[in-house]
């Protein structure tokens, strides 16, 4: 059937239910949204991106910028050169792409520009594996590049929330002039699953851009004082005012932004803390468990920045211990005992290097830290 | 002025505050109008350049072309004012 | 007449561009930072491109440039104006948009973005300044710096053996399909701005009229890094920059 096809390119508009990857469905989302440009250099496990939209040619209907740049250093600085022109636009790649961006998106975050960064994890340190990771947490959410500096961090867990986290992001970044990451991992951003995509919307016009965007750097210097986009100021006094309200948009963020879904833990004993894809893992260990007649639940982070503190911290006061299972040595762990204060007994289970564990192996972690649970 | 006034030809006029005693000016200037202060400086401390031999600008504006500061205005005396 | 009777708005020849406005530049005296400022300035305000400029700034002695001329700028960081510029072209493509970047900025560090930019033909102009000297930092060498020639970094000169040897780029970038016009000036004489002027001018309208990738290269002078009056520095620049950066067009195209 033609109108079911997976072919690019062959989507008619009400074609909205589909199978495909989350990469993919990160670049449906995108030109959907009405996004205004993407910029980015192949890097597996997130080439589908750059794929799906060169295959989808919006610039032939939206009137999208497509560009594949010659390195992820170039891709960042063509969002930090569209994002200051009050344009919706963004970037994917992989861990090993991101390190090289983080110059760039420091200099996004300090030009309080909206934009948009993913992030398809796979394992490192350096070169590491193609296979996933979530390597990337501290990275992701203590600001990565020089400064004091947040991005929005979200984190999806299925193919579905690829593609509403576009729109999300794009939202969050515009709504707090902060730049939004999507943080998936392999795992997501290579499986298929159904999703729906959401409708299409217009891409803004050069008269909502200047009425939503007063200070983007439109070109049109005559009828107003000159945009300047800088990150530069030599003045300590007024650096210093300049970081004080960056760090007042961060407070107000993270008032208001902190998102996660909790599962079972209304009666639950033990709490495991998981984001992403590996939190489904960890919902099929919880789901056997419970089956046994031991009482533990889930709490998945979606914002990793702003992290869900008072949820957890809540969740934690009637639990009597947590494990943190990611896909890394221990990096998120760090947020949940600051969210509880250490007020638990809190461990952490991972694999590495591109390893995922098996729903039994998770059990496994949890019973041995809290033998009492079996009883 | 006690100059012969139907010979000037041309005028500049020197932004003092602009200008960084960098010089050039007078080094373009064909007809030798152009010097430095030699002791009296601007608000920054510059040694500025003034029209020291002003009735021998012909408004060439070389001066103002290599100025780097923009602090040179020329005004050249039109060929019917000077027929006049 | 008197000289005050001579000043008068019907007589004016040369005043200062609008758009370049009454801040006081930071550059040092002789600068030719100040020249290419102000001639880029009288060439937007004579297009009436005031109202549809995006202009990029680099790091280095240029990273102000924004406070200077009145236009919108982006300020880039260190190399990557031509990838900051690519998306600025390409998502408004009706407007001018031009960066403007040093010897360290385009040809060290930003190498890459520079002849990919160039390469893929975006429709944007780039200026640039070869003073042969990192001058921001302290007068470093360049990748520019001449062979002998002494900066803070190379204190007993520049040893192809030991630096490697000065890096010609635009001749390379002529060579690229996706450039239209490249040319090399000089701002030392009233005659070279005036050629100058006429080339930024030149690559503005080609830039605007899509043709593809712009180059002015402005070879200059830098009197603190070269530790020479402004006046020396111009004669040593012919002298010795000449040779190696002969001034003229690499690349053009018939009207």
């Amino acid at each position: 059937m033609e109108s079911n096809s997976n072919v690019p390119g062959k989507i008619t508009p009400d074609d909205n239910v589909r199978l495909m990857k989350g990469n993919e469905a990160i670049a449906h989302a995108a030109i959907r949204y009405g996004c205004d440009g993407y910029f980015g250099y192949p890097i597996t496990p997130q080439s589908e991106v750059l794929e799906t939209l060169e295959a989808l040619m919006p610039w032939e209907t939206t009137g999208m910028v497509v560009l594949q740049a010659e390195s992820e250093i170039a891709s960042i600085n063509m969002v930090y050169g569209g994002a200051a022109t009050g344009k919706a636009v963004f970037t994917s790649s992989s861990s090993p792409g991101i390190s090289l961006m983080q110059e760039g998106m420091s200099y996004i975050a300090a030009g309080e520009l909206p934009a948009l960064v993913v992030n398809v994890m796979r394992g490192g340190p350096g070169l590491g594996t193609i296979q996933p990771s979530q390597a990337d947490y501290w990275q992701a959410t203590r600001g990565g590049g020089h400064g004091d500096y947040h991005f929005i961090v979200l984190a999806p867990a299925t193919v579905q929330e690829m593609a509403d986290f576009v729109g999300l992001g794009f939202d969050l970044a515009f709504k707090y002039r902060t730049p939004a990451m999507i943080l998936a991992d392999g795992i997501v951003g290579q499986m298929m699953e159904k999703v729906v995509l959401p409708p299409f919307r217009p891409r803004r016009t050069d008269e909502e851009i200047a009425r939503q965007c007063p200070w983007a750097v439109t070109g049109r210097a005559a009828s107003r004082k000159p945009n300047v986009m800088t990150t530069l100021e030599l003045d300590s006094a007024t650096m210093e005012q300049n970081n004080e309200r960056f760090q007042r948009t961060y407070r107000l963020i993270a008032e208001n932004e902190s998102r996660c879904q909790t599962y079972y833990t209304d009666d639950a004993d033990y709490l495991i803390v998981a984001f992403g894809s590996v939190a489904r893992i960890c919902l099929k260990a919880i789901e056997e468990m419970r089956a046994k007649g031991i009482k533990v639940g889930l709490l998945r982070p979606i914002t990793l920045w702003p992290f869900p503190q008072k949820q957890l911290a809540g969740i934690a006061a009637h639990t009597k211990g947590m494990l943190v299972v990611e896909l890394n040595a221990g990096q998120m762990i760090d947020d949940c005992r600051l969210a509880t204060d250490c007020s638990i007994p809190t461990f952490h289970f991972g694999r590495m290097g591109g390893i995922v564990p098996n729903p039994g192996e998770v059990a496994d972690a949890l019973l041995s830290h809290f033998p009492e649970a079996a009883n | 002025m006690t100059e012969n006034n139907n010979r000037l030809k041309g005028a500049v006029e020197i932004n003092r505050e602009r200008c960084k005693g960098c010089d050039l000016c007078v080094v373009a200037c064909p007809c030798d109008v152009l010097k430095l202060q030699p002791k009296e400086v601007n608000n920054r401390g510059y040694h500025f350049a003034f029209a020291d031999n002003a009735s021998a600008c012909i408004g060439c504006a070389a001066c103002a072309a290599v100025c780097p500061d923009g602090c040179i205005t020329v005004y050249r005396v039109r060929p019917k004012a000077v027929a006049r | 007449m008197t000289i005050d009777e001579i000043k008068s708005p019907e007589n004016l020849v040369y005043a200062k561009p609008r758009l370049l406005n009454d801040r006081h530049m930071h550059y040092c005296p002789g600068c030719s930072h100040g020249v290419v400022h102000r001639i880029v300035a009288e060439v937007l305000e004579e297009m009436g491109q005031d109202n549809n400029t995006i202009a990029v700034a680099p790091v280095g002695c240029a990273v102000f440039a924004y406070n200077y001329i009145d236009v919108d700028w982006i300020e880039a960081s260190h190399g990557r104006a031509p990838a900051v510029a690519t998306a600025a072209k390409r998502l408004n493509p009706d407007r001018l948009v031009f960066t403007y970047q040093g010897d360290g900025d385009l040809a060290a560090i930003g190498t890459a973005e520079t002849i990919h930019a160039a390469n893929r033909g975006e429709n944007i102009t780039i200026i640039f300044i070869n003073n042969a000297i990192y001058g921001m930092t302290g007068g470093q060498m360049a990748p520019t710096t001449l062979e002998g020639m002494k900066t803070s970094t190379t204190p007993y000169g520049r040893q192809p053996e030991l630096n490697g040897y000065p890096l010609v780029i635009t001749p390379l970038l002529a060579q690229l399909p996706g450039t239209c016009y490249v040319t090399r000036q000089a701002v030392h004489t009233p005659a070279a701005v005036a050629k100058a002027k006429k080339a930024i001018r030149r690559a503005f309208q080609s830039s605007l009229d899509k043709r593809g990738t712009s180059i002015v290269e402005i070879v200059s002078t830098c009197s603190s890094g070269w530790k020479q009056t402004p006046e020396k520095a111009n004669q040593w620049m012919v002298e010795n920059m000449f040779p190696a950066y002969p001034p003229g067009d690499l690349k053009n195209f018939k009207d």
